[in-house]
């Protein structure tokens, strides 16, 4: 491990990005998931719709295919972001996809009784959906978007095929000059236990917290 | 009838529903008056709770018009969910939010709906806890309570938006015979306060002590109504007397 700790200072400004990619994925998955979601149960047909296109397209595609395209495609069409904010809106509309199903599998185990009797003292669709749907499906989804989240720290090594420089980038830069594989991912793969491990304990902890008792 | 009331406060007219083929309400005239407290019984499958639900539009009807104090129903939107706070409803599978505390069960429609201060809305929920017995359990949460106790939360709430009418879908066939009584004497004493009410159940000792009206369905259509006594005593058509002798045989 002499490599890696002889290269700790480029290690550790990849983790720093991997956070901050992790981070703002999970807060542009958590936005895009949660609205999606809304739109695969409004009432609105074409808001349904576009939810269910929205989720085939990014659902099915590998991450690594819709980061080329938008880093591509961004600039064709005269967009200029970083490198760095076009992969995390990349990683926030791919994940996206997967919070919003699982979200919707959540908001389907609220009885439809409960959403009757918001709509019956009055809440509107949207205070019906806010007060009563998605707290409870957040509840119950826990453990599973917990996955989802994991599975997304994971997914920013796809950054580093972009040019993004996190900690997988780092390591394989690194093996280009020293040729010395077996150490330098190591090294990587350490790095992301020490964001993922916590974040299993976490979901685990907060799951047994907002559990309701039904 | 009350006299204090020139026009009825539920007005149902030529109202028809159908689920698919299947025709659930056919020509439906009902009309209540302010004050008055009206069973609706009948087989499963007459369509009474249809009935009831179609009042605050759970339920879109295909034809005919009903009218609340005056004014027919909105369609979907802001103007509905106005006219669902003002109609007070009441489930047979309680419904109450399982996230949420007795209390917040109660005072979310009042801060949310009619924007009344939080403190205000605590205070008046604890208030109509009291009045159904339950003010001990403001703070727990619904899955903690009994089935009677959690039907006479779901009441208060229901009071809580001060509603023109309370509609009662079958308020007590969830429910264990000893929490029955516990959730008819509320009711019973809130007819006798002069609340509207719309009650479809199966309790005959209800609609005998608190009904002004007893209407009897069958098949989607309104086969009889009468006041309870001689509805009970003397029922005029066939279908209603063999209903009776069913439900009264044992």
């Amino acid at each position: 491990m002499g490599v890696v700790l002889d290269n700790l200072d480029r290690y550790a400004d990849a983790f720093w990005v991997t956070v901050q990619l992790t981070a703002l994925g999970f807060l542009g998955s958590l936005v895009l998931g949660t609205i999606v979601a809304t739109m695969r149960v409004s009432p609105v047909a074409p808001l349904r719709a576009a939810g269910l296109v929205y989720v085939e397209t990014f659902r099915n595609t590998p991450l690594l295919v819709l980061a080329v395209l938008f880093v591509f495609g961004l600039t064709k069409v005269g967009i200029r972001f970083s490198l760095f904010t076009t992969f995390v809106i990349v990683i926030s509309i791919y994940t996206g996809a997967f919070v919003a199903e699982t979200l919707r599998a959540g908001m389907n185990t609220v009885g439809r009784g409960q959403v009757e009797a918001a709509r019956s003292i009055g809440l509107t669709f949207g205070q019906s959906l806010r007060e009563v749907v998605l707290p409870q499906a957040f509840r119950t989804v826990v453990q599973p978007l917990g996955n989802v989240w994991i599975a997304m720290t994971k997914n920013t090594s796809i950054a580093a095929a972009v040019s993004v420089v996190d900690l997988t980038a780092v390591a394989g830069r690194l093996t280009t000059d020293l040729a010395r594989p077996l150490p330098l991912f190591a090294g990587a793969a350490i790095g992301y236990l020490i964001l993922t491990l916590p974040m299993g304990a976490l979901v685990g902890a907060l799951e047994r917290r907002v559990a309701i008792v039904r | 009838m009350s006299d204090s009331a020139a026009r009825p406060l539920v007005q149902m007219e030529s109202v028809n529903k159908s689920f698919g083929d299947l025709h659930v309400l056919h020509d439906i005239d009902l009309s209540v008056d302010r004050g008055e407290v009206v069973v609706v019984i009948g087989p499963s499958g007459s369509g009474k709770s249809t009935v009831c639900r179609c009042i605050n539009r759970l339920e879109p009807i295909d034809s005919g018009r009903i009218l609340v104090d005056g004014a027919p129903l909105p369609e979907e939107g802001k103007a509905l969910a106005r006219h669902r706070a003002d109609v007070g409803m009441v489930f047979q599978s309680f419904n109450l939010f399982a996230h949420k505390t007795i209390l917040q069960n109660v005072t979310l429609g009042p801060i949310k709906v009619r924007r009344v201060p939080r403190a205000e809305a605590e205070s008046r929920g604890r208030i109509l806890l009291d009045r159904v017995g339950i003010a001990d359990k403001a703070d727990r949460y619904p899955a903690e309570l009994s089935g009677g106790q959690q039907q006479r939360a779901a009441i208060a709430r229901a009071l809580a938006m001060d509603p023109k009418v309370m509609l009662f879908d079958e308020p007590t066939s969830a429910l264990d015979p000893e929490m029955i009584k516990e959730v008819l004497d509320v009711m019973v004493e809130l007819a006798s306060e002069g609340m509207t009410m719309v009650v479809v159940t199966h309790e005959m000792g209800f609609a005998r002590s608190a009904a002004q009206r007893v209407v009897f369905m069958d098949g989607g259509r309104i086969v009889e109504v009468a006041p309870p006594d001689r509805f009970f005593g003397q029922p005029e058509t066939e279908r209603a007397k063999d209903f009776l002798s069913k439900i009264l045989a044992h």
